[in-house]
């Protein structure tokens, strides 16, 4: 059965143009998806659907086989429990006026987990290969990677199943960048990854499986490396082509 | 690059910060010491007549005495404690109705919002005064306290514009859907994020609020609408002593003087606090 | 052959940082040279520098050559001179670098006149129209036309991105310095405009200073590199043996990191 099932979703604003044409995935458990898409794909727009922050104009979204309701207030608190998120700007996604440990326990605290906060905490902390020392400071005494491990450390502290990812090393520095996606793949082999992203190297070097998203609509999806071997449809070709390569 | 703005501020900001927060610290806090005294002891009793008409400053009588043979200093001390009390009463009563709506109206639909914006940009367009006037006419009495709910009404508008647009910007950042997503309630959202974080603009809008209070209370008594002739306000000082300017310049310039020294001191102390409350300011 | 721009031993200070120290970045007329650093490695800083740009709080010591001139210490006046017919700089965001209440065509008119009136020439009414689409067509804007009357939010990323090189090249500069131009466009768009400015140097024979986070990207359009970490050169040298045979550690990881992503992705179609 699958884990998250997108079934023939469209989304648009009342001022015309459709954002998202008719989209349906199947995200089985344990499966590492990389969503790909430039602006205008829609793909930021697909994220916020799956987050329950925004409902589709048709369609329906089920998570284990109960539809995706944002009013449900029961049926959400259990959602958010099993799905998180990590979001693109680490400088914007983390409160600079709360510790790291009242960041990385506000799930916990919020979804009313009632076991030691600090001790989970510390332990999402190291399982991102941060110190379990810091949890007294402010975001701005850390470099970008490491406000993003603080960042994905509050999206695994209350053991998700699903962890999505908008771009989630787009901001990093090259160096830094390969270590979260090498952190991203370790964490992927415990749960459920769909990573966002428009930068399509990244996603093949994370993801087993990727969705290529061309305004609104899905043009090609399935195992990434037979889309990368074999590109069958012109955008993905075109996408495939446009990537810069290292000199031979 | 990020760089440039790092740089941009050197230092020497935090040196002339924690230089402007004492300096408020001082002069404000001279006043509510003034203020807190007289509550106790005052030089003179405020209403007898304890010397000469308008005498000149002696030992006896440090700022003379005004036209009735009143002890000025008394009369000023006590201004003091008036002006705290009024500034702080309508800067506290403009922050919770002021807040309170701005926040409503950040979280409102489109539709609701826009006539909010309206309806405050038609309010700010009065002048604080008129609008305190007219609180007080609808309340016909003139009492300390209609002057201080006049003048917490006439602000509230300010500090509802200045908190809708606040509470927007924060709330397009990454860390408000984070808590979303981690089934923060909105409630818990506004106490734990949205506070906290536009607290420091915030309380320096306050500190202004309280001067223009200050101001404004001043004005309201020396048009005769303020708090009625046993209490001393600065304002009535002043507008009792247009008439002996020339012959006794001290009954506006020491009423003047305070005026001036409460309400740059506590805009100092507003700066300073600014910088001591935001974490990212602090020393590394 | 004299450089266009020849920095030495160039170091910038703020009051209490260091920014940038001893970094030496030579480029003839015609050469193409990439400057590479990630974030707060001081590479957009040293293009400040090049052309005078740079903020009243950084001091800066050593000498920065433009052109055959002295760009340190050089007045207002001097630097107007220099920029524009001796560099000009393409920024990485088209949308703030324009400006948003002005059209399109008369952003591109303002430097053309300029650069006439420089040449001693006057350029105006149906001549200047003619040159801005003239100029609009070089850097292959669709239907110039009804661009040149339009404003900037109504246009897309990458046309932006062309408009600011046509407003670049409208000055006829020796050396166009590129910050980080194409980061914040999509790849199909990236790689549109990296051939745009390949085609464009190539013809004017241009200079081109290229300064990027991004291996790849610099690799396809420079011939010369240089890495920059933490405000220092680390290394320096053709692309293809610095890229080939990184020597510093900083460089390998860089190279390694690049490799993996670039792997990932199977063989180029």
């Amino acid at each position: 059965m699958s884990l998250l099932k997108v079934d023939n979703v469209t989304f648009g604003y009342s001022s015309g143009k459709s954002v998202l044409a008719g989209v349906s995935l199947d995200i089985g458990p344990g499966d590492t998806i990389g969503l790909v898409g430039e602006s205008g794909s829609g793909k930021s727009t697909l994220l916020r659907l799956l987050l329950g922050l925004t409902r589709p104009n048709s369609g329906s979204i089920s998570f284990n086989g109960t539809a995706l309701d944002p009013r449900n207030a029961q049926f959400m608190r259990a959602y958010r429990r099993q799905v998180q998120i990590v979001f693109q700007d680490p400088y914007s996604s983390l409160d600079p006026r709360q510790t790291v440990l009242s960041i990385v326990a506000e799930p916990l605290r919020s979804l009313k987990i009632a076991r030691d906060h600090r001790q989970m905490v510390m332990e999402a902390l190291v399982s991102v290969g941060l110190e379990p020392t810091i949890l007294g400071r402010y975001p701005h005494e850390f470099s970008g990677g490491q406000r993003q491990r603080i960042a994905i450390a509050r999206a695994i502290v209350a053991g998700p199943s699903l962890l999505l990812a908008d771009e989630a090393v787009s901001a990093l520095d090259l160096s830094t960048r390969i270590r979260i996606v090498e952190l991203l793949k370790q964490l992927s082999a415990s749960m459920t990854l769909v990573f966002v992203s428009h930068d399509i190297g990244v996603v093949a070097a994370l993801c087993e499986k990727i969705v290529i998203l061309e305004q609104g609509r899905i043009v090609e999806s399935g195992d990434t490396k037979t889309i990368l071997a074999n590109p069958q449809h012109p955008y993905t070709q075109r996408l495939l082509a446009s990537v810069p390569r290292m000199p031979a | 690059m990020t760089t440039l703005d790092q740089i941009a501020a050197p230092n020497r900001r935090r040196r002339f910060g924690s230089l402007t927060l004492w300096a408020g610290i001082a002069l404000v806090g001279i006043h509510i010491a003034v203020g807190l005294l007289t509550v106790v002891w005052s030089p003179y009793d405020p209403s007898g007549m304890t010397g000469g008409r308008l005498e000149a400053p002696s030992w006896l009588h440090w700022a003379g005495t005004d036209r009735l043979g009143r002890d000025f200093l008394t009369q000023i001390m006590i201004g003091s404690r008036i002006a705290l009390i009024v500034g702080t009463g309508a800067a506290a009563i403009g922050a919770i109705i002021g807040v309170t709506l701005g926040l409503l109206a950040a979280f409102a639909t489109k539709l609701l919002d826009d006539a909010f914006a309206a309806t405050l940009d038609i309010l700010i367009a009065f002048p604080t005064l008129l609008i305190a006037m007219l609180v007080v006419a609808a309340a016909d009495t003139a009492n300390l306290g209609s002057a201080i709910f006049a003048l917490g009404i006439a602000l509230s508008a300010i500090v509802a514009r200045l908190t809708r647009i606040l509470t927007k910007r924060v709330l397009l950042l990454d860390y408000i859907t984070a808590a979303r997503t981690s089934g923060t309630s909105w409630l818990g959202i506004v106490f734990r994020h949205i506070l906290p974080n536009i607290w420091p603009t915030l309380s320096v809008s306050f500190a202004l609020q309280f001067g223009l209070a200050a101001i404004a209370e001043a004005s309201l008594s020396y048009l005769g609408l303020g708090a009625p002739p046993p209490n001393a306000s600065w304002g009535r000082l002043l507008q009792e002593a247009q008439g002996t300017v020339y012959t006794a310049p001290i009954g506006a310039i020491a009423p003047g003087i305070a005026l001036v020294s409460l309400v740059i001191g506590i805009n100092l102390l507003a700066d300073g606090l600014r910088d001591s409350v935001d974490p990212t300011r602090r020393a590394r | 052959m004299s450089a266009l721009l020849d920095i030495k031993q160039l170091s910038l200070h703020t009051e209490n940082v260091r920014l940038l120290y001893g970094v030496d970045l030579t480029i003839a007329p015609g050469e193409r040279v990439g400057l590479i650093g990630e974030s707060g490695s001081g590479k957009s800083l040293t293009a400040m520098a090049a052309t005078g740009l740079l903020p009243t709080n950084i001091r800066a010591s050593g000498s920065i050559t433009l052109a055959g001139r002295p760009v340190i210490d050089a007045s207002e006046h001097q630097l107007n001179l220099l920029r524009g017919s001796a560099a000009a700089v393409v920024f990485q965001e088209p949308l703030t670098a324009l400006d948003p209440l002005m059209r399109i065509g008369r952003q591109i008119a303002e430097p053309l006149r300029r650069r006439a009136a420089r040449d001693g020439q006057r350029l105006s009414g149906t001549e200047l129209d003619a040159a801005v689409l003239a100029m609009m067509g070089d850097v292959a804007l669709p239907d110039p036309e009804r661009i040149a009357r339009a404003y900037p939010h109504e246009i897309s990323g990458g046309q932006r991105q062309r408009v600011a090189i046509a407003m670049a090249l409208a000055c006829k500069p020796s050396l166009l310095i590129a910050d980080e131009p194409t980061t914040a466009l999509d790849v199909t768009t990236q790689a549109e405009i990296l051939c745009l400015l390949d085609r464009l140097v190539r013809e004017r024979n241009m200079a081109l200073l290229f300064i990027s986070h991004d291996l790849p990207v610099v690799a396809g359009i420079v011939d010369r590199v240089v890495v920059l970490r933490q405000g220092e050169v680390v290394e320096a040298g053709p692309v293809h043996q610095v890229f080939a045979h990184p020597q510093h550690a900083y460089t390998q990881s860089l190279v390694a990191a690049a490799h993996a992503f670039d792997t990932a992705l199977g063989a180029a179609p």
